[in-house]
Order: C-alpha cells, then sequence, then structure tokens
C-alpha cells in the first residue's frame, strides 16, 4: 500500500496529496443488523474516491457515519491526522465536510441563491444583533459570500435560475443546484451520494464535467457513491468495494475491475 | 406598464440584495412612510386611532412575530395570546417598577422578557413537530393564563385582578393614559411597528433567516451541511417571541389600558394572529400586514357599510359580519392557499406587463 504521508501523481499528471481522512476498523450497527463491518480505507486529499458495491452492502452507511450522521460502534476516523471524537452532523459540516444526498435534499422554500448562500453557514458569523439591523459586519459578509456563490452559480452554469424558487425546477438542475450548495460551503472533503442516479445520458455527462472539473479547479476531495460502473471507472482514482458491510476490493479502477471477489460480487459465483 | 423593470439594472450585490429592489416599490414604500408619519396624524380622530389604526398597527407586530416562528421556521404555535399578555404584564410590573424610567424602554425590555419566556416553552420544539408541537405551545397559553390570574403579584395585589396602565409620557406628550391625545398613541405605535418591520426584514434575508428557512423546509438537511437546529429554533422562538412582547405591551399600554388576562389574551387571540398569519402569507414580512390588515378592516368596513350606510339594525350587523368575514376566508383560502402575499405577489407579475398578454 501507499505511505500514509506521501502522495503519488495520476497518469493525468494530477498531484495526489497525503491521508486527509482515514477510517480505522469501522463496525456500524442497526440492532442485530451489521452494516458495516470492521471496514478500513483511506481518501487522500485532492483524489476523487468512488465507494461501489451491490444494493445494501453498505455504502450509504458508509457516508453517513463520514458526515456524522451515524455514529460507528467500533472503530475510529481520522481526518487531518487527527482522532474525530463523536460528534453532532452540524460540527462535522463545520469542520469542512459537505454532502449531496441520494434523493434530492434542497429548501423547496427557497430560491436557487439562498440555498447555496446556506451553504456558506461555515463562513458567515455575524450576530444576530448585526444581521437585524443589516449594517457593519452583517452586510459586508453577505456581498463578500455573495462574490463566492455567484462564482459556484457561473462554474456550474445556473445563472438563469439564480432566483427561481428550487421548488420549481426539474430534477437534473435540482442535482446541480445541490452540488453548488455542497461546493459553496468550500469542503475539504466532498461526499456525493449518487449524483447520477435518475439522469438521462446527457445529464450524466454533464454531470460527470462538473465533477472532474470541481476536482480539478478547486482541488477538491470527493468520496462518491455510483452505481453507473462506467462513469466510477472513468472518474475515479481509486475505488472501494463493498459487498454485505465487508469491504472486497480496494484500488485502482483497474485493479478493482479485475478482481475475482468483485467480480462475484457483481456477476454472483455458482454455490455447488 | 405600471411596473418598469426596464433599464433598472443593479451593479452590486448590494442594490441586488435590498428590500425592494424594483424602483417603483422603492418611491411607494417611501410614499407609504411619508404618508404614515407626517399625514395620517394630522387628519385622524379618536374613532379612527381606536378602531382602525391602532388594532392595524399592534396586530401587526404580533403577526410578523408569529410569522418568523411559524411561517419561516416551521413551528406552529398555539401559544401567541400568553405571550402577548407575558409582554403586557411585564410590561406592567415595569411601569410601576420603575416610574422614571421612559416607557419606550419598557415595552422594548417587555419584548425581552417575552422573548425568554418563549424560548423556554420552544424547549420541546427539539423533540417533537408539527401538530404536536402546536398542542405543546398549547400548554404555554393555558399556564401563562393561569399564572397571571392568579399569582396576585404579576397584577400589584390589585383587588379587581386587572391591570391599569398609568400614565406615561414620551417628549413630554402623553401616550398611555386617558389623556392620551389620538395621534401620539397612533405614532408611538406606528414607530414600533416600522422599527419592527425592518428589524424582521433584514433578519429573514439575512443568514438567521435561511437558517429558520432550512430548518422549515427539511431540517435533516439543514443539520447536515451545518445548521445547529438547537440555535436555529431557540433563536426563532426568541425573536418572535420579542415581537410578540411588544405587540402585547403595546396592546395593553397603549390601546386597552386596562387588561384582564382571560379576556384580552385568551385562546381566541392565539387563533386570531395565527389566522392573520395564514390568511396574510406565510413567511412574508408583507403577509402579516395584510393579513392583519383583513381581518381589523373588514369587521370595521363591514359595519360601517351595513350599519352606517344600508341602516340595519346592529345586532343583525354583527351576525352577518361573522358570516361575511368567515366565508370570505375561505373563498380566499380556496382561490390562494398562500395567502395574499402571494396573490399580491401574482398581481405585480401581471402589472409587468399590463396592458400586453406577452
Amino acid at each position: 500500500m501507499l505511505d500514509a504521508s506521501e502522495g503519488y501523481t495520476t497518469e493525468d499528471g494530477r498531484k495526489i496529496g497525503g491521508v486527509v481522512m482515514e477510517m480505522k476498523n469501522i463496525t456500524l450497527r442497526f440492532g442485530g443488523v451489521v452494516a458495516i463491518k470492521d471496514i478500513s480505507f483511506d481518501i487522500r486529499e485532492g483524489e476523487i474516491r468512488a465507494i461501489i458495491g451491490p444494493n445494501g452492502a453498505g455504502k450509504s452507511s458508509m457516508l453517513n457515519v463520514i458526515s456524522g450522521f451515524y455514529n460507528p460502534q467500533d472503530g475510529q476516523v481520522f481526518y487531518k491526522g487527527a482522532l474525530r471524537p463523536q460528534m453532532k452532523p452540524y460540527q462535522v459540516a463545520r469542520q469542512g465536510i459537505a454532502r449531496t444526498f441520494q434523493n434530492i435534499a434542497l429548501f423547496d422554500g427557497m430560491s436557487v441563491l439562498d440555498n447555496i448562500m446556506t451553504g456558506r453557514i461555515r463562513q458567515m458569523d455575524a450576530g444576530i444583533f448585526a444581521q437585524a439591523i443589516w449594517k457593519g459586519k452583517a452586510e459586508r459578509e453577505e456581498v463578500e459570500n455573495r462574490e463566492t456563490v455567484e462564482k459556484i452559480i457561473d462554474f456550474l452554469e445556473i445563472q438563469h435560475i439564480r432566483k427561481t424558487p428550487v421548488g420549481r425546477l426539474p430534477y437534473g438542475l435540482k442535482k446541480r443546484v445541490e452540488l453548488a450548495r455542497a461546493l459553496a460551503a468550500e469542503p475539504s472533503i466532498l461526499l456525493l451520494d449518487e449524483p447520477m442516479a435518475g439522469m438521462n445520458v446527457e445529464e450524466k455527462e454533464d454531470m460527470s464535467r462538473f465533477i472532474l472539473d470541481v476536482n480539478d479547479e478547486f482541488g477538491t476531495t470527493i468520496a462518491l457513491i455510483e452505481h453507473d460502473m462506467g462513469v466510477v471507472m472513468d472518474l475515479s482514482d481509486r475505488v472501494v468495494v463493498m459487498d454485505y458491510g465487508k469491504k472486497i476490493g480496494d484500488g485502482t479502477p483497474d485493479e478493482v475491475r479485475n478482481n475475482q471477489a468483485v467480480i462475484d460480487a457483481y456477476l454472483g459465483v455458482a454455490h455447488d | 406598464m405600471f411596473y418598469r423593470e426596464a433599464g433598472d439594472f443593479k451593479t452590486s450585490y448590494v442594490e441586488d440584495g435590498q428590500t425592494f429592489p424594483i424602483k417603483f416599490d422603492r418611491y411607494r414604500y417611501y410614499a407609504v412612510l411619508i404618508a404614515a408619519f407626517a399625514v395620517v396624524p394630522f387628519i385622524i380622530n379618536d374613532y379612527w386611532v381606536n378602531a382602525v389604526f391602532l388594532p392595524f398597527l399592534i396586530y401587526s407586530i404580533a403577526a410578523i412575530g408569529l410569522n418568523i416562528l411559524v411561517g419561516y421556521c416551521g413551528q406552529v404555535s398555539l401559544g401567541t395570546g400568553g405571550f402577548m399578555a407575558v409582554g403586557a404584564y411585564a410590561c406592567y410590573k415595569l411601569m410601576t417598577a420603575f416610574p422614571e424610567v421612559n416607557i419606550f424602554f419598557h415595552v422594548i425590555c417587555a419584548g425581552g422578557i417575552t422573548a425568554g419566556v418563549c424560548v423556554l416553552f420552544g424547549l420541546p420544539s427539539l423533540r417533537i413537530k408539527g401538530f404536536y408541537l402546536a398542542v405543546a405551545t398549547l400548554a404555554a397559553q393555558f399556564f401563562l393564563v393561569w399564572m397571571f390570574n392568579r399569582v396576585s403579584w404579576f397584577y400589584n395585589y390589585s383587588a379587581s385582578g386587572q391591570i391599569n396602565a398609568p400614565e406615561r409620557t414620551v417628549f413630554g406628550t402623553a401616550v398611555t393614559g386617558a389623556e392620551t391625545a389620538p395621534w401620539a398613541a397612533y405614532l408611538f405605535c406606528l414607530v414600533f411597528t416600522v422599527a419592527c418591520a425592518i428589524l424582521a426584514r433584514n433578519l429573514t434575508r439575512g443568514m438567521a433567516g435561511r437558517k429558520w428557512m432550512a430548518i422549515r423546509d427539511m431540517d435533516i438537511a439543514a443539520e447536515i451541511i451545518g445548521v445547529n437546529p438547537l440555535r436555529a429554533k431557540l433563536s426563532a422562538f426568541g425573536i418572535s417571541g420579542f415581537f410578540v412582547g411588544i405587540a402585547g405591551a403595546l396592546f395593553f399600554a397603549v390601546y386597552l389600558g386596562a387588561v384582564e388576562v382571560g379576556e384580552a389574551f385568551g385562546i381566541t387571540k392565539s387563533f386570531l394572529v395565527l389566522f392573520m398569519v395564514i390568511i396574510g402569507g406565510l413567511g412574508s414580512i408583507f403577509g402579516s400586514f395584510a393579513g392583519a390588515a383583513f381581518l381589523v378592516l373588514l369587521p370595521v368596513l363591514l359595519k360601517n357599510l351595513l350599519v352606517g350606510t344600508l341602516g340595519w339594525p346592529t345586532d343583525l350587523a354583527a351576525h352577518l359580519e361573522f358570516m361575511i368575514v368567515g366565508g370570505l376566508i375561505v373563498i380566499f383560502l380556496i382561490a390562494e392557499p398562500h395567502g395574499l402575499a402571494q396573490l399580491w405577489r401574482v398581481a405585480k407579475e401581471k402589472l409587468r406587463l399590463w396592458p400586453f398578454p406577452h
């Protein structure tokens, strides 16, 4: 395996840094059901890390552990070299871990702009009194963060729907707005839970391009779950494969593709 | 035609984020403010102030307060009457305990005290939601009214159990008590209403408002992107309570002058303010005004029409009034479930193009 402190260079010349997050022997149980069984893997700075597996393999649970929504019964999470204590999801978010959801979780009653601005919560901390009189820090903060948000809006090509309530948007655009909201947080790790689910080929291509661009332009570390194998193999630098809560493979797309356990999990094996 | 947006370009984010981004809207807003401050005080009499302006202004503040909680943060509350009572009694205790302090500060402090009480009764919202929370806030309503009835310290051990607003002045002019001039009472309330509306608007267009709306629309997602649900919900309760408390204090001190808690701040008051918010439009400051205007002005208008113009007997008119107001509420809610504010938005959209169809 690779050394934790050093990075490597990918085939297309991107520099991948050291380990930013490490999961060590994670076990998650719901009553008698074991969703994740003793899994360890790491995420390196600047890479696109995919988690794949058949339905019910525990991928989403894994993402929920990373984002602090579930607390595992066993194992440790190391973030930026330090052991992460048990914390609430909003505290994890404020450490710089942003995510999108499998079934879009936007705020339907708010405009696209407000939705994305909400993502800036980590950067905006004017007190409630300053906000009430709308002077000084509150106003300055609003303008500064609006500038950043406009850059993201530009980047994801959603300028025309800036002031539209999110509830009125079609599915593909909603997915893009959700990505924008997560990006607005300037996260050190971006978690994407099935970013292409329910999309047609063209939308998938758009989304893939955005994911690669985000990674390329901002150097954002991305961990994603995806069912479309073509997409996963094309996008990701390294892949973790899960099945029934266990890790059955970990490595570059090519290594994983030729891993017998992975092939068995996906295609099934004859039990004799 | 009426809405000239063409050529009204924004060149900075400050301009784009202002409350009235369209010039025409902005000028109309200034015109309304000037009329309210410089024209109305000179032409109103006792009847107009007591029947129309004071209730409208005071209920507007209460509706803004409740709208922040229900419309923006999605936490249903049926305790508004009780919280208004807290404002009223806090104001009364402060007025009698510190007679040398200006009543202006008493009203603000009453708002602050109500905010504290509101946060306390908002604690269950961390565990329960929706209708169940509404029932939990109902407990606040009954408990607070009971407390102000039973604990005689709150009404300074007066024999009648009532509280009476002593005369207090601002800049040498009486604003409470029997000697108050109509225009003084009106202006005193107007200042509070305008200030509350501006504060509420600023809060709801900034990060605080976004946090509340995030909690309203999807609380789990809000938490995952970094909203602390505890602080967001309790701050909504607190700020809502602040406005409702100010409304209660003004309702007692300026409008009624004397209050018996069960009568003035009963459960009907909670429902009345909630209806204002629903009819006016959830999640809209303008809607709070529209809802208050609808429920305060319509009965007055109908009464004048039926008794004054048509000459019907008063009791018959009173019954009809209930039926007509009730009917109109139903019709309005069927026509536009998002309230008068939404109706207004749609009308503005149409006016932008009128008289052309596209």
